[in-house]
């Protein structure tokens, strides 16, 4: 059993030590707002914090956690940041079919936590996720917005 | 191969497939011709109508439910996958229900002969559904508003002319009572539709023609979307599967099962079709069991459709359109080009190019069976037209359609991707999976399944030659087109002509007044599974005709917006969209020019795809020898919108589409396979290589035009265009990161 920490939450998994921390959250947890894109780490769907920082989960193996703290999507809601950036995301309308946004999201939270007035290079540097609906100019948009 | 091409296919829009067991390629024929159908002969009497007497978008009570609290839910004949449909039939219907939309929930509807509402059938696509469905789905409106003032003038015992509404209310103003839409529809929908209920005037809607926000953005913002790879059943099995390394073999046998079955939660090791599966316990455990299978496959056949040979590459399939010395059949033919070539003063010619494709939409590809205690079968997965898959489905698992229940969660993008393409989808495996383990199985491809299995957009080739008469316009223009699209592939058997419109359109029915015009298409099959790509045809044949047309104006010495200008003098609505982008840009200029010290220029194309009208600038320049497209303006005439944000939002995705697609995309076979497994090397665009896009709604007044694909086709050739004025080289393959631009 390994104790991993999701949302404040503390879990004991039944896994492999080196199964994909993405995979233990969809599939042992239940909590499939974490997406599955690429598996390779090129995509960010699967973008969690691991103690704030936005870590890509497809490659990060759920024993490496340790007694770090995971926040996914499922509560950015209950940060302050990250409910600022839902709510900009809300009002741009940034998304189109959705797929990528929660890794989105959860980048953005991470960069605004870390630089909270970004400039246009912090955001080309910090949002790397690929978004096959082409949302890249809108997410921007949204992420000045929650800015401020 | 021969059998293949004459196949008889099913009846149109059927979506039964002849035989039970495994599906062939062939099989899948009729499933698809439907599609093809509705793309040839968008009106056609329904067989629903014809046979039950349902007139398909009129049953109120398939469409809508209004709850107690007043909020409305509609079950969508479309699925949501990006493009806004459910905000736009939330608009539609709740402009003449009289209820604000932002009180609906939509969600896609179960298989029906209720939502044949596209030309009598049901799919999301072709950039149909708003242009399809506009006019049933306000009228299915207004026909509900009015059962609904019936039930209340029978409830307040009042005359119903005395009744008006107001968002989701019946109001009797002398009495000064109201009643809610929740207390009223269980009597008003049981009442009968009335004929010919007047539709509101156009000049007083609210919300149809206005930027509605959207009802999927909290959802998306929030990981609450549910898609079909987040499906959960009880007692569910998770598969993992690993297709042939040639596609179409078959798996003959396993020589380390007990190893396999001896990994961490694995259930059970299964040969399919065309793949070897693990279940287990979690995704996770089901793929690490399916990679460390040690598999006998069959060997692929040396030629034909069935398999992909060993020696099959993609440029070899180019070299194959090239020396293609079959028969041609006319595609479009006008005056006497051949008469005009022999007298001409100067004659050009090139050869353009386009690849494979694939779709790279994010979501992978998944399905979910449960076979039922009562022997029905359900199933969840992506698909973008219910009816088929059902019949499809039924036909895998030895069902009746009406035994088969569809799911059809939102689509984490689509593209096309979502249709039948035989052992290019998941549910056979999932359906297959679930009979043999008598378990619900949910199939997840990996994304490098994606990749290798994916159906691909077809690689083309087209050979263009043009007069340039003394006047420095084109006098004739010839173009040779070889292959085959997925029209012809999926309906070829029930094409009453032998040209593929899904090959030639955006080469065939251009506006330009060129007087002498001689298009012919031969068909080359492709031996590989091929797919509609968003705009199909278009993405890549507007590409090869806008980027001629500019070598047909340097040739003649032409400014290339004056030269479309001089084309299109009798176009008043093409002249429109010149003007609009014109402005949009800030005047025209194609360059060179030179900003922040570095060489640019722009390019000009022109498009009319899906019933809509689009003109495109693209600015670019080469940096570093890589290709840097600063800003693309589009002016874009769907005739008219129902909600301009969506509009604009989609044109965007287009454009960022469309210039991945310019810049980057490619899938390559090389050796009999593919070559690229993961967003690693199969490169699509990225937040660095997004340029600002400008988007200007024209609403001409013309027929509706579709929304979510016609705004990607003038991009590749503007930004070709665009390139070739500022380096003086000509892009005439894709993707352009293969050129070296000096
Ligand atoms: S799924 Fe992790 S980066 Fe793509
Ligand atoms: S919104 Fe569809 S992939 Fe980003």
């Amino acid at each position: 059993m390994i104790p991993l920490t999701v949302n404040g939450t503390t879990h004991h998994v039944d896994v492999e030590p080196d199964t994909p921390l993405l995979f233990v959250l969809r599939d042992t947890l239940g909590m499939t707002g974490t997406k599955y894109g690429c598996g390779i780490a090129q995509c960010g769907a699967c973008t969690v914090l691991v103690d704030g920082e936005a870590m890509r989960s497809c490659q990060f193996p759920v024993d490496a956690v340790g007694a770090s703290q995971v926040t996914t999507i499922e509560a950015i809601e209950e940060d302050a940041v990250g409910a600022r950036v839902v709510e900009a995301w809300v009002s741009v309308e940034a998304p189109q079919c959705g797929y990528c946004q929660s890794g989105q999201v959860m980048a953005a939270t991470a960069l605004l936590k870390a630089v909270p007035k970004p400039t246009d290079e912090d955001i080309a540097d910090a949002m790397t996720n690929l978004c096959r609906c082409g949302t890249y100019n809108m997410i921007a948009d949204a992420i000045r917005q929650a800015a401020g | 191969m021969k059998d293949f091409l004459t196949a008889p296919a099913a009846a149109p829009g059927s979506a039964v497939i002849a035989k039970a067991g495994p599906l062939s390629r062939r099989g899948f024929l009729g499933a698809a011709g439907g599609l093809a159908l509705v793309a040839m002969l968008p009106v056609r009497p329904s067989r629903a109508e014809t046979a039950a007497k349902l007139v398909p978008g009129t049953r109120v009570p398939a469409f809508l439910e209004i709850r107690p609290d007043g909020s409305v839910h509609v079950l969508s004949p479309f699925v949501e996958g990006g493009q806004g449909i459910a905000t736009g039939m939330a608009q539609t219907i709740g402009e003449e229900l009289d209820v604000n939309p932002a009180r609906f929930t939509v969600d896609c509807a179960p298989p029906g002969p209720d939502y044949a509402v596209v030309g009598g059938m049901r799919m999301t696509g072709g950039s149909f559904s708003t242009r399809s469905s506009y006019p049933l789905m306000r009228r299915l409106g207004a026909t509900a508003r009015e059962m609904l003032m019936r039930a209340a003038a029978t409830r307040l015992d009042v005359a119903q002319d005395t009744l008006t509404t107001e968002d989701g209310q019946v109001l009797h103003a002398a009495s000064g009572r109201s009643l809610g839409y929740g207390e009223l529809a269980e009597a008003a929908f049981a009442l009968e539709p009335a004929a010919d209920v007047p539709l509101r005037d156009p000049a007083t809607f609210r919300w149809i023609g206005k930027p509605v926000a959207r009802l999927d953005m909290r959802d998306k913002s929030t990981g609450r979307a549910v898609y079909a790879i987040d499906q959960k059943l009880d007692g569910m099995l998770y598969a993992a599967v690993r297709h042939a390394e040639y596609f179409g073999t078959k798996p003959l046998s396993i020589r380390n099962e007990a190893q396999v079955r001896a990994m961490p939660g694995v259930h059970s090791v299964h040969l399919l079709e065309a793949a070897v599966a693990v279940c287990a316990d979690s995704w996770w455990r089901a793929r690490k069991a399916v990679e460390t299978v040690q598999a006998e496959w069959s060997e692929p056949e040396a030629a034909g459709l069935d398999t992909v040979a060993k020696d099959f590459s993609s440029e070899g399939m180019l070299q194959a359109l090239r020396d293609y010395d079959g028969e041609t059949h006319p595609a479009e033919t006008e005056g006497d080009a051949a008469a005009a070539f022999t007298g001409a003063d100067k004659v050009i010619e090139a050869e353009y190019v386009a690849p494979y494709l694939a779709h790279g939409q994010l979501e992978p590809p998944s399905a979910m069976a449960r076979f039922n205690a009562d022997g029905t079968l359900e199933l969840w997965l992506p698909n973008q037209a219910p009816e088929m898959f059902q019949g499809s489905a039924a036909a895998a698992a030895g069902l009746e359609p009406a035994q088969v229940r569809i799911h059809s969660p939102m689509l984490g993008g689509f593209f096309g991707r979502h249709f039948i393409y035989g052992p290019g989808n998941p549910y056979p495996q999932a359906i297959a999976l679930a009979k043999a383990t008598g378990m619900p199985v949910k199939v997840i491809w990996s994304r490098e399944e994606e990749f290798l299995n994916d159906a691909v957009r077809p690689l083309s080739m087209s050979r263009f030659r043009a007069a340039i008469g003394a006047d420095g316009l084109p006098a004739a223009l010839e173009v040779r087109t070889i292959g085959e699209g997925p029209i012809g592939r999926y309906f070829g058997a029930m094409l009453q002509t032998p040209v593929d419109s899904s090959a030639v359109e955006g080469i065939v029915e251009k506006p330009y007044a060129i007087p002498n015009r001689a298009m012919v298409f031969g068909k080359r099959p492709h031996p590989v599974n091929i797919a509609f790509w968003r705009s199909v045809g278009h993405s890549m044949n507007d590409f090869f005709y806008e980027s001629f047309l500019d070598e047909i104006a340097d040739a003649g010495g032409q400014d290339p917006m004056a030269l479309r200008r001089a084309l299109l003098a009798r176009s008043a609505r093409h002249l429109a969209l010149l003007d609009a982008v014109e402005e949009l840009s800030g005047g025209w200029k194609r360059g060179p020019f030179e900003v922040d010290g570095r060489t640019r220029a722009r390019g000009l194309a022109m498009a009319s795809p899906f019933g809509s009208e689009t003109a495109t600038i693209a600015e670019a320049s080469v940096e570093d020898g890589a290709v840097k497209v600063h800003d693309v303006w589009v002016a874009f005439d769907p005739g008219s919108v129902v909600n301009p944000a969506i509009v604009k939002k989609q044109v965007e995705s287009a454009v960022a589409l469309g210039l991945s697609a310019a810049l980057y995309e490619e899938v390559v076979y090389e050796a009999g396979r593919r070559r690229d497994q993961n967003y690693d090397t199969y490169t699509i665009l990225t937040r660095d290589d997004m340029p600002r896009v400008h988007v200007t709604i024209l609403e001409s007044g013309a027929p509706m035009g579709g929304v979510g694909e016609p705004g990607l086709p003038g991009v590749l050739p503007a930004v070709g265009n665009a390139l070739a004025a500022a380096t003086g080289q000509r892009p005439r393959r894709l993707p352009m990161k293969n050129l070296s631009f000096s």
